[in-house]
């Protein structure tokens, strides 16, 4: 069953118009309820516990990340994304170091694009338990979010490990990572894929056919492909539709196409197949990290960045000893690189979908323009018009399975 | 990559719609060109429904300010085709004294919030649109703040001027 009303103009306001005898309810969802998760506002038109229409707001958080990119060069931009989808930093940061190396036309080794598909999946494995988890709580099952919760715990721990922080990460330069995974990354990230697989299965075991859940989400929020498309949806909740589209598959980068594994569909698009989804492409990320495991295992120690000098900063003690290191250092803080004056597209397989980087450079410190295609702007402007006719109990477990992040959705 | 080469694409773009279509390149591979303000509706239409080509998903609208230029103000569409596995990037150039460029809207319902976004920053009037307000943005800013004449800090301060950097 589909609560989802096509025919109503979403984002039009209809507080007084349809309510002539003023026996509508307004309600503010926000912009900081607990149940949101985040600060979204909705204003919402209720008949009893039923969504007649709504409104949202949104641009609480907005950091103008666009106008402050073109004041800073590329190395400085990366902390920038880490704010975008701050529960799956790392793969803003690898989608922007991937961008500007596409710019300049850097070829990465291959055991750097293994690290970065590791660090990529880890995080996509935080970004799904999140939302998982939290999905269980909004539908009253707290204790899977509290085992799921321990584990992204052990994946921050790796993760700190490699960069020294653990949210915004920061991860990597362009070029490459800034230094070379240690031993106990890799022991804590073996552990990991010895410990989590259980974990995975037992919280599957407790949701997937867990008939209290399965009634609480099944046709919740069903959305079919040409409505999603239309939409502009992508990521998780577009395939959870049926559309089989996975940025990692069509336009493979840092050697995804390496790598066997499968992208999962569903059928119906409502909140319990987008549960299901998530779960099993942590899954597959599971098996993805394994493969890069194995192949890092054949490829040359010690490597983890490109050599190019001209754009990657060299070691500082070099810098102090070394003429060609000091040039190649102060060419690169102050900007003195030259840089071909073009465009670039560049989209990764985020979290909740096509992250993508609109790069215009004109040759100078700064990029022209930059633009950043959010996956979450983008995917919550259906979340008025499709809450019309549901239950606000519905509704929240809705936004929860669409995994809206404010800082993403805001920019 | 895609099923269609760019070749393909530019042969078949330039039967359909001959001299509309300028400025033909591919940067990164991405078949780019520049639209007439009066055909972006038709082209963009086109594209969509065309049999061949597919044009259904509307990655990003966005904009971008280029001061010296007579028509200053750039709206920039990304388009992706799923079954070919192809995207293209289509330009419309307005001046700042009349942005107006018709609304996607009526093509693709997720244009809805792409549109307000570049209105909120760009000041780019999408005619047609059924709700262009700010987004973003608080409501009763006057200026569009992406626009290259306003600068992000205080234009005052000189340690951060490009001089100094050697250019």
């Amino acid at each position: 069953m589909s609560n989802f009303i096509t025919e109503i103009t979403p984002n039009r306001p209809v507080y007084t118009d349809n309510d002539p005898q003023g026996d509508l309810t307004t309600l503010n969802l926000g912009p900081t309820h607990p149940a949101t998760h985040g600060v979204f506002q909705n204003v919402l038109q209720m008949d009893g516990e039923r969504i007649v229409s709504g409104v949202s707001t949104i641009g609480y958080i907005h950091r103008a990340f666009e106008k402050i990119a073109e004041h800073r060069p590329f190395y400085q931009i990366t902390p920038l994304t880490d704010r975008l989808n701050y529960c799956s930093s790392p793969i803003n940061n690898m989608g922007w170091h991937m961008t500007v190396e596409k710019l300049l036309g850097v070829e990465m080794p291959k055991r750097v694009d293994y690290l970065r598909v590791i660090v990529m999946e880890l995080s996509r494995i935080t970004d799904h338990l999140i939302c998982n988890g939290i999905l269980g709580v909004d539908t009253g099952a707290f204790s899977g979010f509290l085992y799921l919760m321990e584990e992204r715990e052990h994946i921050y721990e790796i993760f700190e490990e490699i960069c020294g922080a653990r949210l915004t990460t920061n991860i990597g330069r362009i070029g490459g990572f800034e230094r070379d995974f240690n031993d106990i990354a890799f022991a804590k990230i073996e552990k990991f894929l010895a410990k989590f697989p259980p974990i995975l299965k037992e919280f599957e075991t407790l949701f997937n056919r867990n008939r209290i859940f399965i009634e609480r989400t099944s046709g919740v929020g069903a959305v079919d492909p040409e409505t999603a498309m239309n939409y502009s949806w992508s990521g998780p909740i577009l395939r959870a539709t049926g559309v089989d589209y996975d940025v990692r598959v069509n336009e493979p980068y840092s050697s995804y196409q390496d790598f066997d594994f499968e992208i999962p569909v569903g059928t119906t698009g409502d909140v319990y197949d987008r549960f299901i989804l998530r779960n099993e492409e942590m899954w597959q990320s599971l098996r993805i990290i394994e493969q890069a495991m194995e192949k890092l295992k054949k490829e040359p120690k010690g490597v983890f960045h490109a050599d190019v000098p001209e754009f990657y900063l060299p070691p500082k003690e070099q810098v102090y000893n070394n003429m060609e290191a000091l040039i190649y250092h102060f060419k690169i803080v102050m900007g003195e690189v030259d840089t071909p004056k073009t465009e670039v597209y560049h989209a990764v397989e985020g979290g909740n979908g096509e992250l993508g980087f609109y790069l215009i450079n004109d040759g100078g410190r700064t990029p022209y323009r930059l633009h950043f295609r959010r996956p979450s702007f983008i995917n919550y402007q259906m979340y008025a018009p499709m809450s019309r006719g549901m239950l606000l109990s519905d509704a929240i477990i809705n936004m929860s399975s669409l995994n809206v992040i404010a800082g993403e959705l805001d920019a | 990559m895609g099923k269609i080469s760019n070749q393909q694409l530019i042969e078949k773009l330039s039967t359909q719609f001959g001299e509309k279509i300028t400025s033909l390149s591919e940067p990164f591979g991405l078949l780019t060109f520049e639209v007439a303000v009066e055909d972006i509706h038709e082209v963009l239409g086109l594209l969509k429904n065309d049999s061949i080509l597919k044009f259904n998903f509307l990655t990003d609208i966005t904009a971008v300010h280029y001061p010296e230029k007579e028509k200053a103000l750039a709206v920039v569409y990304h388009l992706h085709s799923f079954v070919n596995n192809v995207r293209v990037r289509i330009k419309v150039f307005v001046p700042v004294s009349n942005p107006t460029v018709p609304t996607a809207t009526s093509l693709w319902e997720g244009a809805n919030w792409m549109e307000r976004e570049t209105f909120d920053f760009y000041g780019i009037q999408f005619s047609g649109h059924p709700n262009l307000v700010r987004i973003l943005n608080v409501d009763d800013m006057t200026v569009f703040p992406m626009r290259k004449e306003y600068a992000l800090e205080d234009p005052n301060r000189v340690d951060k001027k490009d001089f100094f950097f050697g250019r």
